[in-house]
């Protein structure tokens, strides 16, 4: 196949030494910065694009793409140990994972995230070098009624956050739609709920609010009830690593997991959010172990998330290397630096710069390998953060989170935000409002609001675009059968075996 | 020990990023000024590529010994604009990357500053603009694309950078110009580039308008057809009339510039003016220019200062017009 051959040559391009040693301190520092709340992989490569005026394209494009995949796992670290997401790919790790750490089971989450992060990556990479001519059309083929369509999809999977009580979790969701709405309006230009203030005309980044409502929420409620009881350091259950039972419970969400994110990613708008709260909800529905989910934690609701992260981070490049599309600031940037090279990305860049592009995909596959093997060594330091008294380490969190948050834009106004969501978080935690619902809310609401709004500026506000479309109808529909099949399901089994026995499930 | 194993993260991350740095700063002769250049966007955007290219070219030119890039992004530049104004003043070898966003975003965010409060140095550098459409498009040229707007302006959806954004202004300057009510136009905006080009490659909208840099790969592959661009005049390698030439009286460029702080002494101010010349004069710039699509429109001083005051109040007619100011 013509494919394997271009692969096999971008392969020795990329195990020439220097290469590899460009991957590997790509790799590190990308775990470093995707541990780090604030600093992103977008930030990172931005600052490092003078070094294109250095060295070879394929040197920095490996450098680049190390740093890309490496935030990816990096950033589920922080997530499952501390409750601070490291990027918005990965708060929904932080929904069980932390939880799981809580129970003694950290070094589990961490190794199931990082096999996940590995599995996904490889297929997702895979999916670039012989899938993306295929995918890509795929994508364009989604339009603003599609992408709605499939936001309504992804609403579905609130129900899986909301917790115990439905009218509090649609109050969190609603309180992050008017956090989401903050900022100017894209499609009018319009600044919302800002006040005057011009730092808000850009809204609130989802990074400070996530940090905030989570970690700092947290701190301000663990340390009021300080008096309440002694501290408790959870033990380290079992095996450092997977037992084989959570290894049996890890192999299927990953790759359910892979095969979401692969295509969203692929997408223009579809972003590494959106099929990770997919592949959350799918992985509650599916599980045997449900009471586990919001309690002492379920690995399949670390394990899919994180595979659909890694495996959309590797879609975004699709786009990005068969049609020159930049489909995520990560992406926009490194199609910068191409410029600096004079090429130009487009269509023909997998002709013209084929050494380049194979070269690229080839050290992908290298990272992953390289950030597997540093990563799973790491989990045994990691969990020892969780021996840290819980005063030290709750303090040591509010630091991090603060300088993190600080490291996003250097801007005071940052700070505030956090803290009033901090306490905002500390409140609803008090209250017993679920606050991963605001997360989501914030995500979705004003994709779901701009992308109904293009669909129908394009349709001339015509309805029928939504039905009309098959992928959008498609879509619909399985967003019907979501919301509405487990309870004519249940409303049959019922029927069928009317016995006193019979408890209905809380699906 | 958390913020033990933390500190020896960061440093290490800072020692790799640190050792990238050195590398690749070679020391220059110690005689040439210090400059800080101001740049009021994240680093990766336009501005921050003009910026670092500034630095970079400067560099090379010896014109500078070195400089330090400060980013304050947000909110179309009105963020870092008041910062400028306030914290800068009087530095005299300080330059403030800006551009024709920035009028745009001044005037739709009611900022309370404008760029008349700081003092122009230098325009460098302008990107113009192109009309395409789906390579499958009924439309085959711009009057084809003109007659269909006037038709009827609704059933023409164009896809193109943010609301207020210079392809925006772009659009209405042309619905103006044909005789079309700007507040019919259905424009749909795009958060970035990318995700207008696939509106347009996956034929969601009619027609796009945006930097000729954004599209010209995709029009040199066949998916996209340019019928028109905003330039004064036609371009070399590029087959296409200039919206004049297709009887739609509209010039723009989505200029970009340097700016001093308010309140530097015209000592200051002629010597800035003097190094900005001399390096867009130099072939390294026009090499940094050729390669990323850059069309050079070097002004400078009052000249400079003259054509800001008619843009901006070109920009403002028009965004009123469009409902946005």
């Amino acid at each position: 196949m013509e494919t394997l051959g271009h692969l096999g040559h971008g392969f020795s391009v990329a195990f020439s030494p220097m290469n590899l040693l460009w991957c590997l301190v790509g790799t590190t520092l990308g775990t470093a910065i995707g541990v780090l709340p604030g600093l992103g992989p977008a930030l990172t490569i931005a600052l490092l694009l003078p070094i294109t005026y250095q060295v070879a394209p394929e040197a920095s494009f490996i450098l680049f793409a190390g740093i890309y995949y490496g935030a990816m796992y990096g950033g589920s670290t922080t997530s499952i140990l501390l409750n601070t997401p490291g990027e918005s790919a990965t708060i929904v790790t932080a929904l069980e994972g932390n939880r799981m750490a809580r129970s003694g089971r950290g070094g589990a989450a961490l190794a199931t995230s990082a096999i996940g992060s590995f599995v996904a990556g490889t297929i997702g990479t895979m999916g670039v070098a012989f899938l993306a001519p295929v995918v890509v059309k795929f994508a364009l083929a989604f339009g603003p009624a599609e992408y709605f369509s499939l936001m309504v999809l992804a609403f579905i999977t609130v129900s899986a956050v909301l917790g115990s009580s439905s009218v509090r979790g649609l109050t969190s969701l609603f309180i992050g739609f008017v956090i989401g709405m903050i900022g100017v309006d894209l499609q009018t230009g319009q600044p919302r709920f800002t006040f005057g203030t011009n730092e808000l005309l850009d809204g609130v980044d989802v990074i400070i609010a996530a940090v905030g409502l989570f970690a700092v929420g947290e701190t301000l409620y663990m340390a009021s009830r300080r008096y309440a009881g002694k501290d408790e350091i959870v033990p380290l259950k079992g095996s450092l690593y997977m037992t084989a039972a959570e290894w049996g419970r890890s192999w299927k969400p990953w790759l359910r997991g892979a095969f979401i994110g692969f295509p969203i990613g692929a997408m223009p708008a579809g972003g590494a959010e959106i099929p990770t709260f997919l592949s959350y909800a799918i992985e509650k529905k599916l599980s045997k172990h449900k009471e586990e989910f919001g309690t002492v934690g379920a690995i399949e609701g670390v394990a899919g998330p994180e595979a659909a992260n890694n495996a959309s981070a590797a879609g975004v490049l699709v786009p990005m290397l068969t049609l020159g599309l930049p489909t995520s600031a990560t992406a926009a940037i490194m199609l910068s630096a191409f410029q600096s090279y004079g090429i130009n990305p487009g269509p023909l860049l997998l002709t013209t710069q084929a050494d380049l592009v194979w070269g690229l995909i080839a050290s992908l596959f290298i990272a992953n390998v390289i950030l597997v093997i540093l990563n799973l060594p790491l989990i045994g330091l990691w969990v020892r953060l969780l021996k840290i008294p819980a005063p030290q380490l709750y303090a040591g969190i509010l630091v991090f989170a603060t300088v993190g948050t600080y490291g996003i834009s250097q801007s005071p106004i940052d700070l505030v935000i956090l803290y009033l969501l901090g306490a905002a978080g500390f409140l609803m935690r008090r209250f017993d409002f679920p606050t991963a619902p605001v997360i989501i809310g914030m995500i979705l609401g004003p994709l779901a609001e701009t992308q109904f709004r293009r669909a129908m500026t394009i349709s001339n506000g015509d309805w029928s675009v939504f039905y009309t479309h098959k992928l959008s109808l498609t879509l619909l529909t399985l967003a019907f059968i979501g919301l509405a099949g487990p309870h004519i399901w249940a409303f049959i089994e019922h029927r069928r075996r009317r016995g006193p026995e019979h408890v209905p499930g809380d699906a | 020990m958390l913020n033990r194993r933390r500190f020896l993260m960061s440093t290490a991350a800072a020692g790799a990023a640190g050792f990238v740095a050195t590398h690749l700063t070679p020391a220059f002769a110690q005689d040439a000024p210090q400059i800080q250049i101001f740049v009021p966007a994240a680093p990766g955007g336009g501005w921050d590529q003009t910026g670092r290219t500034i630095d970079q070219v400067l560099r090379s030119e010896k014109l500078i010994s070195g400089s330090q890039i400060t980013n304050v992004g947000g909110a179309g530049g009105t963020v870092g604009l008041p910062q400028f104004i306030s914290q800068w003043n009087g530095k005299g070898n300080s330059l403030m990357v800006a551009g024709m966003v920035m009028v745009g975003a001044i005037i739709a965010n009611k900022s309370a500053n404008n760029l008349s409060e700081v003092t122009p140095i230098a325009r460098l550098t302008g990107e113009f603009e192109a009309l395409v459409v789906p390579a499958d498009s009924p439309f085959k040229t711009a009057g084809d694309f003109v007659a269909a707007l006037k038709a009827d302006p609704t059933k023409v959806p164009v896809a193109g950078g943010s609301a207020g954004g210079s392809d925006h202004i772009l659009f209405g300057l042309i619905a103006k110009t044909v005789g079309v009510p700007a507040t019919n136009l259905s424009y749909v905006p795009f958060a970035g580039g990318g995700e207008a080009l696939s509106a347009l490659l996956g034929n969601q909208v009619a027609a796009g308008i945006s930097g000729f840099g954004e599209f010209s790969e995709q029009i040199k592959a066949g998916a996209l057809r340019l019928l028109a661009i905003s330039a004064d005049k036609r371009q070399d390698g590029i087959d296409a009339p200039t919206m004049k030439e297709a009887g739609i009286d509209v010039e723009l460029f989505n200029w970009r510039g340097v700016f001093a702080p308010p309140g530097v002494s015209d000592a200051d101010k002629a010597a800035m003016v003097t190094m900005i010349e001399t390096m867009a004069k130099s072939d390294a710039w026009a090499t940094e220019c050729k390669n990323r699509n850059w069309t050079p429109i070097l002004l400078t001083g009052d000249d400079y200062a003259k054509f800001l005051a008619d843009d901006t109040a070109r920009i403002t007619a028009i965004l009123k017009d469009l409902g946005l100011a």
